[in-house]
């Protein structure tokens, strides 16, 4: 990657979703070869405003997601890159197999934005919660999988994800995600961020939950146990070095994600730790249930996805490194 | 990256007419007979079905280079009934993508061919596909993709008459309307029978060309069989500016082999070594 000519200060004051449209609109200008699929949500996506800078370059397939996903593979094949954007639920399930058919397994340079994942569409119910997607898309081979936490993150992620080769999956919240950073750092595809350093407990998360296990972090130093932070923005191709050095360094880990705990970040990390560096790992996640409706916090709440929690669960890995209980 | 090196005959080939394709094709279906059978079975119903289409298309119509197979401006071809690859991988060969010998590996391990083509493995193929329903909106794209370069390129989809009730078929043919992409021609090879018995029996799709053309779509009928009637089909495209083209062709499950010939059980299958000879005899005379 070379170095940033986009302000970042831009997208501090934004909401991530506000980001990535920004970000669209920037890299349209610098690659001519990007072109926007939507599927009569670039409004809530935030693709109008690239569509309005690039009305040639998008084109809306209406509420047809499927055909979307396949005719992005066909813009790939003659040399576009297509931005997909849509609901995160709509891409990987309803379009799951042209994601997996049309796109990974012929490996085209396709990117799939999905937005509104996890619960931010927390009052939409299930049928709108996007809890699973990230399970689904790790299954697939030559599929990167993306998450940026916050709206600069979104910024670079974006960036990155536009001159990164082949098929990617890019999962946004909708939230007013508070800055977690600030904006001079180096993002790269596969490569982990150390927010915190601690040597008693790695926690690792990506997305909104990542201010929880920060927030985790500040609770438990109080109690004078100190917690490493690591942003896991990607979960695939995931960072083993960094897992291994954490189950190395401070012998437990919790994982915490907007999405059910089968087959997500937490079990992508356990298959790194079971295969070269054995720990007690607690995975924060949602417990193989549908989430019901409510306002996103209180949906949180609910389904423990809070710092409180990560915090009970980090003193419980630290009892089971110490062999207190098993 | 294919894993074939690419033969590149045929770069300036001389169009064949019809009567030379016609002969063409039925080669082209004993080889694809003698490839199922090195392989113990395939999709014979379907690819011999398809067979006279395919060769027009690709000994008269497509603008390709076997030497360039890459080339920007070329007109692109979909199996979207990647099942009839048993009928198109013959057909590349013999334009000359790669070496005919090559086909003895047909479903072996490590080939580049199996049931349903892998655009990654074979020179010549612009899409992988094998799942029914997909060709149309991926041509769909592509259509759309050249149109915005400016390429006259045409891009060519072929499925199969029960490929047409996967939802996402309907999904394209609507959005090609609304794009009036002129340049995407469907080929509906309408052998009146799927995998369960015949069309109209596991699901009708009549009225097929009402249903088109109250998508948007221009409508041609022809026999399949044919050489005339395909040629006249594939040629002077699209039949109206700014309407995607839809070819219909009345075929036959099986044409070449008289004893399966309209039997829906020949969707997949091996053909005993008389069964075999007799389409010897049939296809290309003598033994």
């Amino acid at each position: 990657m070379g170095k940033s000519t986009t302000s970042m200060k831009d997208f501090e004051d934004i909401s991530l979703r506000d980001a990535f449209g920004k970000a669209l609109v920037l890299m349209g200008e610098k690659v001519p070869e990007l072109v926007l699929l939507g599927a009569d949500s670039l409004g809530s996506t935030r693709g109008a405003a690239f569509a309005k800078r690039f009305p040639q370059r998008t084109f809306n397939f209406g509420i047809a997601e499927q055909e979307m996903v396949a005719a992005a593979a066909g813009f790939a094949t003659c040399g576009k890159i297509p931005i997909v954007t849509a609901y995160g639920f709509l891409i990987s399930m309803r379009a799951c197999e042209q994601v997996r058919t049309d796109i990974c397994y012929p490996n085209l340079n396709v990117k799939l934005m999905a937005t509104h994942t996890g619960l931010s569409m927390a009052t939409g119910g299930t049928t709108h919660h996007c809890t699973e997607d990230i399970a689904i898309m790790r299954s697939f081979a030559n599929l990167t999988i993306v998450a940026p936490s916050d709206a600069v993150e979104t910024a670079k992620a974006v960036k990155s994800v536009i001159y990164y080769p082949g098929p990617v999956y890019l999962r946004m919240g909708r939230g007013e995600i508070p800055k977690i950073y600030s904006r001079d750092y180096k993002f790269e595809i596969g490569k982990s961020i150390l927010l915190r350093e601690g040597n008693d407990i790695t926690i690792m998360a990506f997305g909104i939950m990542l201010i929880e296990a920060l927030k985790a972090a500040e609770i438990l130093a109080k109690e004078n146990i100190q917690a490493r932070v690591i942003n896991m923005h990607t979960i695939k191709p995931i960072d083993k070095d960094a897992i291994i050095n954490a189950a190395s360094e401070t012998g437990a880990i919790v994982t915490a994600e907007e999405h059910t705990i089968y087959g997500g970040l937490g079990e992508a990390v356990a298959g790194v730790t079971s295969a070269f560096y054995s720990v007690p790992l607690i995975r924060i996640g949602i417990q193989d249930t549908f989430c019901g409706i409510g306002p996103e916090d209180g949906l949180r709440k609910k389904l423990g996805l809070t710092a409180q929690n990560i915090v009970k669960a980090s003193k419980k890995a630290i009892l089971m490194k110490n062999k207190e209980i098993i | 990256m294919p894993i074939i090196k690419i033969w590149g005959g045929y770069s300036k080939l001389k169009k064949l007419n019809s009567r030379e394709l016609a002969k063409k094709a039925n080669e082209l279906r004993l080889i694809s007979l003698e490839m199922i059978d090195k392989a113990s079975g395939g999709h014979i119903g379907g690819s011999l079905s398809a067979m006279d289409i395919i060769t027009a298309l690709y000994f008269n119509i497509l603008n390709i280079d076997p030497k360039n197979p890459k080339k920007k401006n070329r007109d692109r071809f979909i199996l979207s009934a990647g099942h009839k690859a048993a009928g198109y991988i013959p057909v590349l060969a013999e334009r000359g993508f790669f070496s005919k010998k090559l086909l003895a590996t047909f479903n072996k391990l490590d080939s580049p061919f199996g049931m349903h083509p892998d655009m990654n493995k074979i020179p010549g193929c612009e899409m992988s596909t094998g799942s029914l329903g997909h060709g149309l909106a991926v041509g769909l794209g592509m259509a759309l993709a050249l149109r915005m370069d400016n390429y006259n390129s045409r891009v060519f989809v072929l499925m199969g008459d029960g490929e047409i009730e996967e939802g996402t078929v309907w999904e394209a043919a609507m959005g090609a309307a609304h794009y009036s992409t002129d340049n995407l021609i469907a080929i509906v090879d309408y052998n009146k029978c799927s995998m369960d018995g015949p069309i109209n029996q596991v699901l009708n799709i009549e009225p097929i060309e009402e249903k088109w053309r109250s998508f948007g779509w221009e409508i041609r009928r022809i026999n399949g069989h044919n050489m005339d009637e395909i040629l006249t089909a594939l040629s002077n495209l699209p039949k109206e500016k700014g309407k995607p083209t839809v070819i219909i062709a009345d075929t036959i499950k099986g044409k070449g082999v008289p004893s399966i010939e309209g039997d829906y059980h020949w969707h997949y299958g091996l053909l005993s070594d008389e069964q075999l000879l007799d389409a010897r005899r049939k296809l290309v005379g003598g033994e």
